[in-house]
């Protein structure tokens, strides 16, 4: 039920947020509070609110915390993910940093090597190509060159992949680029819960972190459980989470495209296809666990992602099963659905056909069960 | 009375090979234990003017410097020499292997800067690293068994001669330009913490044409970072010489709006008081400041560089015999009593020794054990397992 109605609000991420009461799915809540007392206690948060919480609550926690970027202080961030955050911690705990995504990343960097535990913000991760040296050079092998003696708490985070209309600089997804690498790890929400857990599990991590977020998502609002309201509410880095469970193929996605997949199980239920949607969480360490196990029950896989196919999330997946005892239970052969291997154009729609839509997906589904 | 203090003293002044020859054993012992007793405790130096930008007054011209503080300066920097030296030796029996970037004419900026100092500054360089490994306190045989890929190195024989590090060193930087930024960041945690702790940040004369170190003097200045950058002149980068890579190789003014010295880096003691002078402008809260300090590197870029496609030999050979640093304060100590040269070349011996002792380690211990390959890739993380080179060949990773 909570599932349907993100799905819902999924649908027009620029509309104002609906309350619990005035919506359908808020009624079916409330018909069902006899039955789930913890729906009593839970509420819609969009992601946006959920990362200021995040961010909020481990500057709070932990002094050392502190956030730098592009506009995070006083323009209470570009996407006013860090809003309030200035006035409320100050110059000190909250850096406006000048347009200068290497230097930045670097003093970031070498600030967590000397103990504190910074949260560095690019605008956008296609910015963050200028800082790469920092990223993996400086932060993600530090601790395996130093024998373990210097580590890195950093994590670094911003919108990643297709935006709307935003065209082909602002677009690209970097999933498969920060995922190749050894000593970062890699997450990727996709609901308000995913987006507080992982981000507060991320700053609480003592290793670099990069936290792929996006941008149209910021605006969607999800229910949150009691338990992830709490500020101790930490989800584990390296665990999938299976969004619904299925029985006829198993569909792996990560970020908004968990929300597409939803979408079109719900549509295939209507025809008799049950699928599970896994939502990866995290790409590196991936839980490729669960993909097997999830296989061995379904027989079929399905990868869903925003990137390029190309040394894709996708193609990894479906690298590592052959590899796996699940290969064995595919009666078909895994397939990929992803952006369309162009520079991101401008046109609407040109740009509609460049990233999966949820026919693709459906399509996808049809094509592997034979139906 | 008068006879016997004659004959000590012209024995003292007679060229070492003759004293040595001519003294017998016991009238050497006498000798020595009146040496001591004749040795001044400390002599007062003139050192070169810096020179100066955005600054109204520069470091001290003059500095007084004991006795002990020169042996020591003698001993660290002859040891750093006679390092390198055996690291070069080892490196063409193939026993060093990869990149190996000498220290070699540069010992007086390591030397002096750590001297000027605390332990709980902090300092980080670029890969030319060896010596401010060892002022920062790494064993001379941690150092060679690192370069080794043993595993008795500083980093288990799994960083090289580029990745050595040390409590308040963070290496070893392989990225020219990288570390910079780097140093800026651990200044702001300096700043942060307020415990008065700065940050040293070292690059190269080829480094300082890289955009990342502009976009740091900005954030510095800007936010007034108790960070000295260090510029470590050595007249290449690589095989280009400075002439060729930089529109004004004014390196001390490439800070702009931020204050700069231009400090004679073949003198340990003009480095000391420089690296004094710049870290009270940092603790005193007035923000970052630039060195830039004139260098010269024996050794070529690195062990692949023979060094003389790009300069002369005859270059090489007059720094070597006008400005050499440990030179420089051999004539010191000696003209100004602090030290005789017998003293001296005992020093000599003994650091030969210890680098010796420390070569023999180096090649001897064996090379890590295969299960330390995938160990560290995480900090403070349950173990996990790490993909071979194929999916049947797995490894386990702890922290």
């Amino acid at each position: 039920m909570a599932v349907a109605v993100a799905v819902l609000r999924h649908l027009a991420p620029l509309g104002p947020r609906i309350p619990p009461h005035g919506c359908a799915g808020g009624r079916l809540l409330q018909h069902r509070r006899g039955l789930r007392l913890s729906a009593a206690a839970a509420i819609q948060v969009t992601v946006r609110d959920a990362l200021n919480q995040a961010l909020d609550e481990e500057l709070e926690r932990d002094e050392r915390v502190f956030l730098l970027g592009e506009e995070v202080a006083q323009y209470d961030g570009a996407y006013k993910i860090s809003r309030g955050l200035w006035k409320k911690y100050g110059d000190k705990r909250v850096i406006d940093t000048p347009i200068s995504e290497m230097g930045f990343a670097g003093i970031a960097v070498g600030a967590a090597m000397a103990g504190l535990r910074p949260v560095c913000e690019f605008m956008t991760f296609n910015f963050s190509m200028q800082a790469i040296d920092q990223v993996i050079n400086s932060a993600a092998k530090t601790c395996y060159m130093s024998a373990g003696l210097i580590g890195v708490p950093i994590v670094f985070r911003g919108p990643n992949g297709a935006s709307a209309g935003v065209a082909a600089q602002h677009s690209q997804c970097f999933a498969a680029w920060y995922g190749h690498c050894p000593g970062l790890k890699v997450v990727s929400p996709w609901s308000a819960e995913d987006a507080k857990g992982l981000l507060k599990a991320a700053i609480r991590d003592d290793n670099p972190v990069v936290m792929l977020e996006n941008e149209l998502l910021y605006g969607v609002p999800f229910e949150m459980s009691e338990q992830a309201q709490s500020k101790d509410f930490v989800i584990p880095i390296g665990k999938a989470k299976i969004e619904k469970q299925g029985t006829h193929i198993t569909l792996v996605s990560h970020s908004r495209l968990v929300g597409h997949c939803l979408e079109a199980a719900s549509v295939l239920a209507k025809e008799g296809v049950e699928c599970e949607v896994i939502n990866m969480r995290t790409i590196r360490p991936m839980d490729i666990e669960a993909v097997e196990a999830s296989i061995m029950k379904t027989n079929h896989l399905i990868t869903v992602e925003g990137g390029w196919p190309q040394f894709g999330v996708g193609a990894e997946i479906c690298a590592r099963i052959m590899e796996g005892p699940a290969f064995n239970y595919l009666d078909a052969p895994a397939v990929r659905v992803t952006g369309t291997d162009v520079p991101m154009p401008y046109a609407k729609n040109l740009e509609d056909n460049s990233v999966p839509q949820v026919k693709d997906i459906i399509f996808a589904v049809k094509k592997v069960l034979n139906v | 009375m008068r006879k016997m203090l004659l004959a000590v003293l012209s024995r003292v002044l007679q060229s070492p090979a003759a004293a040595a020859a001519a003294a017998k054993p016991a009238s050497r012992v006498m000798v020595a234990s009146r040496n001591y007793a004749d040795f001044a405790n400390e002599a007062t130096f003139e050192i070169k003017k810096c020179d100066l930008h955005r600054l109204e007054e520069g470091p001290s011209t003059t500095t007084v410097m004991t006795r002990e503080e020169g042996l020591k300066y003698y001993k660290t920097m002859q040891s750093i020499r006679r390092m390198e030296l055996k690291a070069d030796q080892l490196y063409k029996q193939k026993i060093i292997r990869g990149f190996c970037h000498l220290y070699d004419g540069q010992e007086a900026c390591c030397v002096g800067i750590e001297a000027a100092i605390k332990p709980t500054d902090h300092v980080i360089t670029a890969y030319r690293a060896h010596g401010f490994t060892y002022t920062r306190g790494v064993p001379i045989r941690e150092i060679l068994t690192e370069l080794t890929g043993r595993k008795g190195g500083c980093a288990k024989g799994k960083g090289g001669s580029m990745h050595m590090y040390a409590k308040n060193f963070y290496g070893g930087n392989g990225i020219v330009g990288a570390q910079v930024p780097l140093g800026a960041g651990i200044a702001l945690a300096c700043k942060y913490f307020g415990k008065n702790e700065i940050c040293m940040a070292l690059y190269g004369d080829g480094a300082a044409n890289q955009g990342q170190i502009f976009e740091t003097f900005n954030m510095a200045a800007l936010w007034k970072l108790p960070c000295i950058f260090v510029c470590e002149n050595n007249r290449y980068g690589m095989g280009t010489s400075v002439e060729r890579a930089a529109a004004s190789t004014d390196y001390y003014r490439r800070g702009d709006f931020i204050p700069g010295l231009r400090v004679d880096g073949m003198d340990v003691l003009c480095v000391r008081e420089a690296t004094k002078f710049a870290a009270e402008h940092c603790r005193s809260g007035k923000g970052p400041i630039v060195m830039e300090l004139q260098t010269y590197r024996y050794h070529g870029h690195s062990m692949s560089d023979p060094g003389i496609s790009y300069r002369t030999r005859e270059e090489i050979q007059e720094v070597r015999s006008k400005s050499d640093p440990i030179t420089l304060l051999k004539d010191r100590m000696v003209n100004n009593n602090l030290a005789s040269i017998e003293e001296l070349k005992d020093i000599d011996v003994a650091v030969r020794k210890e680098i010796e002792e420390a070569a023999q380690f180096a090649t001897t211990d064996p090379e890590p054990p295969l299960e330390e390959l995938c160990h560290h890739i995480y900090f403070n993380e349950p173990p996990f397992e790490v993909r071979g080179p194929n999916q049947w060949i797995s490894y386990k990773s702890t922290s």
